[in-house]
């Protein structure tokens, strides 16, 4: 069973086309990775699932876990079960870190995090950061942890992680890896998860992985060897190489 | 005009009268509070100060204290030009009460004062002259509310305030308006701070109201002193509010902080003024002024001021205006509210009470006053 499926995705940003039909899947339980060059659109397309209205779809359809998303609104794909920690996440100032997570726990007012929700935020060692405006003056990697924390705290069903392990040390990077891992493993949740360098992948167990080019998804495979690929001749000669197999 | 009566309580007031003196941020089971005073069109009916800090506090009646310390004439419009503008004469020609406050000598009032001046009469015009003394190494925090009776709509209230914070001491002056549509309000205050004293001045004004304006000023005369203005403003419903701060620093090595947060929309206007004058060496001073703009009806201008004249002084001021942000609204809808939630959660952030330097409880109440304010947006 799929808990997510993109079908022939066209998504404009400022009036240009940057997905041309995109069709992929990623079934429950399952780890995606997905690789692009920069520019690609890999941020688009998790944007586009997330539903931020800056991401027009002009054709095609998104359904999560059965039912036809491609409208609705992004708080209530949130409440169906999709998270995201952003590559690029805003500063807000007076909007403590706590405030975010009691708004990811779905809180009521006055209604506190509870033990099991504060170990987290101990586990990420942002204890300290509980009551700092969330983002501001915090370190890349440090955004990166609250990034993680904020969406494993909403407990969601699909992880959408747009380079999580960018800019992080290697502890840290353990940390963020394991405990997605040990989320995924404990609730039957799935994952898609861009990454350039593919550091997250020592610590969390990917099955598939995708190439991202041109608009369009262009192969899919075994990610350490779609990764090694890359290394070895580059995205488009990647792709390519995957075309000509195929012919022959 | 009705003349009220002195009370011995604050519960002893009518319902509707206490409503409103809550809505400014009055504690009306004065538990919490080191002493509370209050003052309903021109008549107070309460100065009392709470039995466990007998002899570190003193509260009265302006023109009581008057009478009692021949002394406090020397306090009475030494900071503030009685000939200023017409404002000020009127305040001086029929002075209508008011309070003087005295906070002792190495005093240390870990509970707020409070202090609420009502209007309860249509039409009125309040008068009021208010004297603070901070004595030497004294430290305490007043809060204080300006509010209207329910039933009333319209009147012009004209606050005088006079600060002396004296050598090494600290106050934190909290002061709430509550005003209607229709009144007009014209504060004029001034503070002096001796040699390492401390003073911050916190403004909030959530409520509609016709027109205020005001450039309280802080002259920080001691070596090392420190004064700080914390402005948060909501303009709504075609208020204008024309607010500024001013810090002259004159002492040696002082220092001076203006911070303010404004909020328009719905045809309303903010003039967000600051000033800081280094006059001295060694002197720092920094101005941060912040605006959101909710609709395309409001206007928000900034005119922050920098003096400077001599060599080694640090002034800087910075000001932003501007919507929203969009990524914000994005990143709170990611986690699950829908956009107008988003919206106030962001706007309350924005109007962070953090920023006033005040005691976690104090702070709690002021943070539901905000909230109430702006849950409706
Ligand atoms: N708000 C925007 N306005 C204009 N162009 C945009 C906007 N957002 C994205 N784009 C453009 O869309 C294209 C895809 O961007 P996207 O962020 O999806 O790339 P990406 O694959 O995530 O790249 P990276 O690896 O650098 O993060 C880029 O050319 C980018 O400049
Ligand atoms: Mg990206």
């Amino acid at each position: 069973m799929e808990i997510l499926r993109v079908e022939n995705l066209h998504v404009e940003v400022e009036g240009k086309e940057i997905l041309k039909g995109i069709d992929f899947g990623i079934s429950k339980n399952e780890v995606c990775v997905l690789f692009g060059p920069n520019g690609a659109g890999k941020t688009t397309l998790l944007m586009s699932i997330l539903g931020s209205p800056n991401y027009k779809i002009t054709d095609g359809r998104i359904i999560f876990n059965g039912m036809d998303i491609t409208n609705l609104e992004m708080n209530e794909r949130a409440s169906l079960g999709i998270g995201v920690a952003f590559q690029n996440p805003p500063e807000i100032i007076g909007v403590k870190l706590r405030d975010i997570l009691r708004i990811c726990t779905r809180k009521r007012v006055n209604e506190e995090l509870t033990e099991n929700e504060l170990k987290l935020v101990e586990k990420f060692k942002l204890t300290r950061f509980l009551d700092r405006d969330i983002n501001v003056g915090f370190s890349g990697g440090e955004k990166k942890r609250v990034e993680i924390l904020q969406l494993l705290s909403m407990r969601p069903k699909l992880l959408l992680l747009d380079e999580p392990d960018s800019g992080v040390d290697v502890e840290s990077l353990r940390l963020i890896g394991n405990e997605i891992q040990r989320y995924i493993n404990e609730t039957g949740g799935s994952a898609l998860i861009i990454t350039h360098h593919g550091e997250i992948l020592e610590h969390v167990d990917a099955k598939t992985g995708f190439i991202l080019l041109d608009g369009r998804i262009s192969r899919r495979g075994n990610p350490g060897v779609i990764f090694h690929d890359i290394l070895k001749s580059g995205y488009r000669e990647c792709v390519k190489c995957l075309i000509r197999g195929a012919k022959k | 005009m009705k003349k009220w009566k002195r009370v011995d309580s604050l519960t002893e007031l009518p319902h509707k009268i206490l409503e409103s003196a809550m809505k400014a941020g009055i504690d009306v089971d004065a538990r919490n509070r080191s002493g509370s005073y209050m003052m309903i069109d021109h008549s107070a009916v309460i100065a009392k100060v709470n039995e466990y800090f007998k002899g570190k506090l003193e509260i009265m009646d302006t023109c009581d204290a008057l009478m009692k310390y021949k002394w406090l004439r020397n306090y009475v419009w030494k900071l503030v030009d009685k000939e200023e503008d017409e404002y000020t004469k009127k305040a001086d020609e029929n002075l209508g009460g008011g309070y003087f406050l005295r906070i002792m000598k190495n005093a240390k009032i870990d509970l707020p004062l409070q202090s609420c001046l009502i209007m309860a009469s249509e039409n009125m015009e309040q008068n009021v002259h208010n004297i603070i003394i901070a004595e030497e190494g004294s430290n305490a925090r007043i809060i204080t509310g300006c509010t209207l009776h329910p039933d009333v709509r319209s009147g012009q209230h004209i606050g005088i305030s006079e600060f002396f914070i004296k050598r090494n001491a600290t106050l934190n002056f909290t002061m709430i308006h509550n005003w209607s549509e229709e009144t007009k309000v014209r504060p004029r205050s001034a503070a002096v701070i001796e040699e390492n004293g401390k003073f911050i001045s916190n403004y909030i004004a959530l409520k509609p109201v016709r027109d205020i304006q005001m450039y309280p000023s802080a002259i920080c005369k001691g070596r090392d002193s420190m004064a700080r203005f914390n402005t948060i403003l909501y303009s709504h419903r075609g208020s204008l509010m024309d607010i500024g701060s001013k810090i002259e620093l004159l002492g040696k090595n002082s220092k001076g902080e203006i911070v303010s947060r404004a909020i328009a929309t719905d045809n309303s206007r903010i003039i967000a003024r600051g000033m800081l004058i280094g006059n001295n060496s060694g002197v720092r001073g920094h101005l941060e002024c912040r605006g959101i703009l909710l609709d395309d009806s409001a206007e928000i201008r900034a005119i922050p001021e920098l003096i400077g004249n001599r060599r080694d002084i640090d002034l800087s001021h910075e000001a932003a205006i501007g919507k929203i942000a969009e990524g914000e609204i994005i990143y709170l809808m990611s986690r699950g509210l829908s956009r107008d939630e988003a919206t106030s959660v962001i706007v309350r952030g924005f109007l962070d009470v953090d920023i006033l330097g005040l005691p976690k409880e104090l702070n709690n109440e002021i943070r539901r006053l905000i909230e109430k304010t702006t849950t409706n947006l």
